[in-house]
């Protein structure tokens, strides 16, 4: 079975999109002050905090940023595929949820399991007045009825695709690869 | 009708012999040990021992009080299967045999329903209470052969003299369960780096020993024949050994448990390794087999105990003292002692038979022309695994569950009946 | 430094002592604790997530208990767990029901894990060998006492933590004084084959008729000198004396039990200045431990407490949710 690999975002295409999203989610506010960004973790929070940036070299003000980690709030914890990821961030924010208009940040938006996961744990916080969410790349697939707010790009994929995205700040570079598992040749 | 046990391997301990010979028995005598006998039915035993009918001195039948755990005749059964022809049975029933009464209980019970023979020990104090005097004299002419509060020691060492200078007078043998029970705080296995481990509460040698040395003292004090109980410790051979030295009339015996497992068998808290005295640590099962090969230990007996599975079946500190013996008793003797060169298969049966026999002045234990045709064929090379849920016994309290042992009884023969057959 | 390399999932069915453990499993287990401290400090939200949503956890105390059962209570239901709790006296364990028995019917309501403490060593295996629940031992005789001890390694740990300044620091090397009854104490035997596995010094105290045999072959220093204990030792930890004891010739009397045996001002003298203080609970106050230490800044009973709550959590998820 030979898998092709391709890139389906670069560097550039990168920068642009979270430069769209940065914008998107600041013209949907009255202020950057109003803006409450949770990263899922692990790659949405490096790219919360891009977003907190860009948003803060637009207006000067930066955006309240934490993290959250789903894994105590997961759906199939009774499969028992269960492991503790030893040194891996846990859920970090310092301020109240509730009355806010909280943003989830996330890198793909897949069965959208892990984005109601996220909506559980933070509503045992508090009763945010609106929960939005933020993608770099929604891949089709879905098994909630979840979508996202605010959308990089869009790819059809199959269950037997691999997206993989890259960021400088865990692996030292950017890119998504999108990786097809072929049909095997006899 | 006359019946020949041909081509078998002979070892009769009371007259040496050990060598292949024919018996040949009618009704329930022996008529015959010789070569090339006949008979009208013949019993094959090629490849296999024939010795007397096994006699174990040590036995609990619970009979009357506790029917659950065992009969006379379901403890018969498990001693036929064993090999076993004569047992002496404890006192320490409910109510307890110390009245000629209870002997004659005990002795019809037998008539009815044993298929072996049990001559029955008295209690030593009236209630195993440790105070009064039992009335030994009558009780031996009803057929006690022993008297014994085993279960307990007696704690008043002023009761103690008197008991054995009574039992002395009438010439019947104190058999001691040695225990100073104010060390016992609880404890319910041996005391040691298991029992800290476990933190089972522990039963310290010393307490063993303690009434060791007390008893034999007074042994020597008023002459009377002291036979030791159950020796478990090192410490308690020594002193063993130290007062046949002075020739007092002092005999001794050991549990097949005792010189085969220690005290790591408890360490998934199974109850079925939960006896009194407990299993000690190797340095005492090489005390004890040292003092086997020597002759300090006299006898084998397997302090037979039944306890229900229910009864068993609880939390260690709750479960109730004791364990079977009778069925696994000839294979752990010919596994842990013979094959390993401690003593030789003649002392063994010697061991197991006549010795015993004679502690307790039964006739038993003897193949002789004209005695009771009492007999037990085996294979002593054959191995076998020991299931609990096949015992004969009403009980299946043993930790040798699923173990292998060497020597399988073939038959049992009692009184010239076949009692038992593999 | 710990030579196993860390594991990530927990494999066994039941936690009955720590004296089967790994390191790396006591490690995982300390390690799986912090994120249950971040949801108890939760200051606006709920206290709880849904980890065992759905589960039965059963209570079985067989012997009395109020901080124990309280505590995996919490925690259970802090895993969105649903309880039951079990107290012998008021069960029919008085009417001669055995353990097995009352095991049985409580499983006939389909319980996830039992967490039993008994007053008779070896109740958990007893019940583990024949009942399919996972099994959680809360206190077994004199035998071991598992979640105190990795509370109480957690404790400790947090401590060194502090006190080094390095989020990463382990037990290895520090020096832990257990004191008091050691021989009937299943706390004391549970701290020592953790402590022991994490790489750390245990010296045990006691009167000499409280001191079980062959102890020192659990890999221990032992001595009857409380000075000699405090000497050198990070963390000193007071265990309950059970008042009766007097009366079985166990020691003399409470005086002199105080004045050999009691953490205090005086004694703590003997420590350094850093040790923190601990105890399992319930207190004598006074007797073991002087009231001023226990409720003064060395003391580390409080922090014991919650976190019980947080290491029991972390021990019902690993054990319901690993793949078993």
């Amino acid at each position: 079975m030979t898998d092709q690999s391709k890139i389906v975002m670069t560097p550039e295409a990168m920068k642009g999109h979270l430069a769209k999203l940065a914008e998107a989610i600041l013209n949907a506010h009255r202020s950057a002050e109003d803006i409450y960004l949770l990263g899922i973790i692990s790659r949405g929070k490096p790219l919360a905090d891009r977003l907190a940036q860009i948003i803060k070299e637009k207006t000067g003000i930066e955006p309240h940023v934490g993290s959250l980690s789903t894994t105590l709030y997961r759906d199939d914890i009774r499969s028992g595929k269960v492991t503790v990821k030893l040194g891996s961030d846990s859920t970090h924010f310092d301020f109240d949820v509730t009355e806010k208009s909280i943003v989830f940040v996330d890198d793909v938006l897949y069965s959208g399991r892990t984005i109601r996961a996220a909506m559980d744990e933070v509503m045992d916080y508090g009763r945010p007045a609106r929960i939005q969410l933020a993608c770099l790349i929604d891949r089709g697939q879905r098994e909630l009825p979840i979508q996202a707010d605010y959308l990089g790009m869009s790819i059809q994929t199959q269950k037997s695709d691999h997206i993989q995205v890259l960021l400088n700040e865990i692996d030292g570079e950017d890119s998504v690869v999108l990786r097809t598992a072929s049909e095997k040749t006899t | 009708m006359s019946t020949v046990i041909k081509n078998g391997h002979l070892i009769e301990p009371s007259t040496g012999i050990s060598e292949a010979m024919d018996i040949s028995y009618e009704g329930s005598k022996i008529t015959n040990i010789g070569k090339d006998l006949s008979g009208d039915e013949v019993i094959d035993a090629t490849g296999c021992v024939v010795c007397p009918g096994l006699v174990d001195i040590h036995v609990h039948f619970r009979e009357p009080g506790f029917e659950s755990k065992e009969t006379i005749e379901s403890g018969s059964r498990a001693a036929a299967a064993g090999g076993f022809t004569s047992v002496v049975t404890m006192a320490n029933t409910s109510p307890t045999i110390d009245n000629a009464g209870m002997i004659e209980f005990v002795n019809r019970r037998a008539r009815e329903t044993a298929v072996i023979k049990i001559r029955p020990a008295a209690c030593a104090t009236k209630g195993m209470q440790g105070e009064e005097l039992t009335e030994m004299a009558e009780l031996k002419s009803v057929g006690a052969v022993a008297v014994t509060d085993d279960g307990k020691d007696i704690p008043s060492s002023w009761v103690m003299r008197r008991v054995m200078e009574y039992a002395n007078m009438v010439d019947l043998p104190y058999m001691a369960h040695c225990e100073d029970h104010s060390l016992m705080e609880g404890g319910a296995m041996n005391e040691g780096y298991n029992s800290t481990r476990l933190g089972i509460p522990g039963m310290p040698k010393a307490m063993e020993e303690i009434m060791v040395e007390r008893n034999a003292r007074l042994a020597e004090l008023t002459g009377a024949h002291l036979h030791i109980q159950h020796i478990t410790t090192a410490g308690g051979i020594e002193i063993l050994r130290r007062y046949k030295a002075k020739g007092i009339r002092i005999t001794g015996e050991a549990s097949p448990h005792h010189f085969t497992l220690t005290d790591d068998a408890i360490e998934t808290y199974d109850s079925n390794a939960k006896m009194n005295p407990p299993l000690r640590e190797q340095s005492d099962i090489d005390a004890i087999k040292e003092a086997i090969g020597d002759g300090t230990v006299d006898i084998i007996a397997t302090d037979h105990a039944p306890h229900t599975p229910a009864e068993k079946d609880v939390e260690f500190s709750l479960a109730p003292f004791g364990i079977l013996g009778l069925e696994t008793s000839l294979g752990l003797v010919l596994t842990e002692l013979v094959e390993p060169g401690v003593i030789s298969i003649e002392r063994a049966i010697e061991m197991m038979t006549v010795s015993g026999a004679k502690i307790v002045n039964i006739d038993a234990g003897v193949i002789r022309e004209g005695g009771p045709a009492d007999i037990a064929i085996f294979k002593k090379d054959q191995e076998w695994v020991v299931d609990a849920e096949k015992s004969e016994s009403r009980s299946r309290n043993t930790p040798f569950n699923g173990r292998t042992l060497k020597g399988a009884i073939q038959r049992t023969i009692c009184d010239g009946k076949t009692v038992f057959q593999a | 430094m710990s030579t196993e390399s860390p594991i990530t999932t927990w494999t066994r069915k039941h936690l009955i002592g720590i004296e089967e453990l790994d390191r790396s499993e006591i490690e995982l287990i300390l390690d799986t604790a912090p994120q249950f401290m971040a949801v108890q400090q939760r200051e606006s939200g709920i206290k709880k997530v849904p980890l065992l949503q759905g589960r039965l956890v059963v209570n079985l105390f067989m012997e009395p208990s109020t901080r124990t059962r309280v505590s995996f209570e919490l925690a259970a239901k802090r895993l969105s767990a649903d309880t039951l709790t079990f107290a012998a006296s008021s069960s029919s364990t008085k009417k001669g029901e055995t353990l097995h028995d009352t095991l049985a019917n409580i499983e006939a309501m389909h319980s996830d894990i039992v967490v039993i403490r008994s007053q008779y060593s070896g109740a958990p295996q007893l019940l583990a060998k024949q009942h399919p629940s996972r099994i959680i031992n809360a206190g077994d005789g004199n035998h071991e006492h598992p979640t105190q001890a990795l509370l109480d390694a957690f404790t400790m740990r947090n401590h060194i933590r502090t006190l080094r300044d390095d989020p990463e620091a382990g037990l290895d090397g520090i020096r832990v004084a257990l004191i008091g009854d050691i021989a009937h104490s299943r706390v004391a035997r549970s701290n020592i084959w953790s402590l022991t596995k994490l790489g750390a010094q245990v010296i045990i105290c006691g009167p000499q008729t409280l001191l079980p045999m062959e102890i020192e072959k659990m890999g221990v220093e032992v001595t009857s000198d409380l000075n000699e204990a405090m000497d050198g030792a990070d963390i000193v930890y007071a265990l309950r004396i059970q008042l009766e004891r007097q009366s079985s010739a166990l020691f003399p009397s409470l005086r002199e039990y105080i004045r050999q045996f009691r953490v205090d001002q005086k004694s703590l003298e003997a420590a350094p200045d850093h040790a923190l203080v601990m105890h399992p609970g319930p207190m004598n106050r006074d007797i073991e431990l002087a009231s001023d230490i226990a409720d003064g800044p060395r003391s580390a009973v409080l922090d014991q407490v919650t976190n019980g709550v947080a290491v029991r959590m972390a021990v019902m998820h690993l054990m319901a949710n690993s793949s078993q």
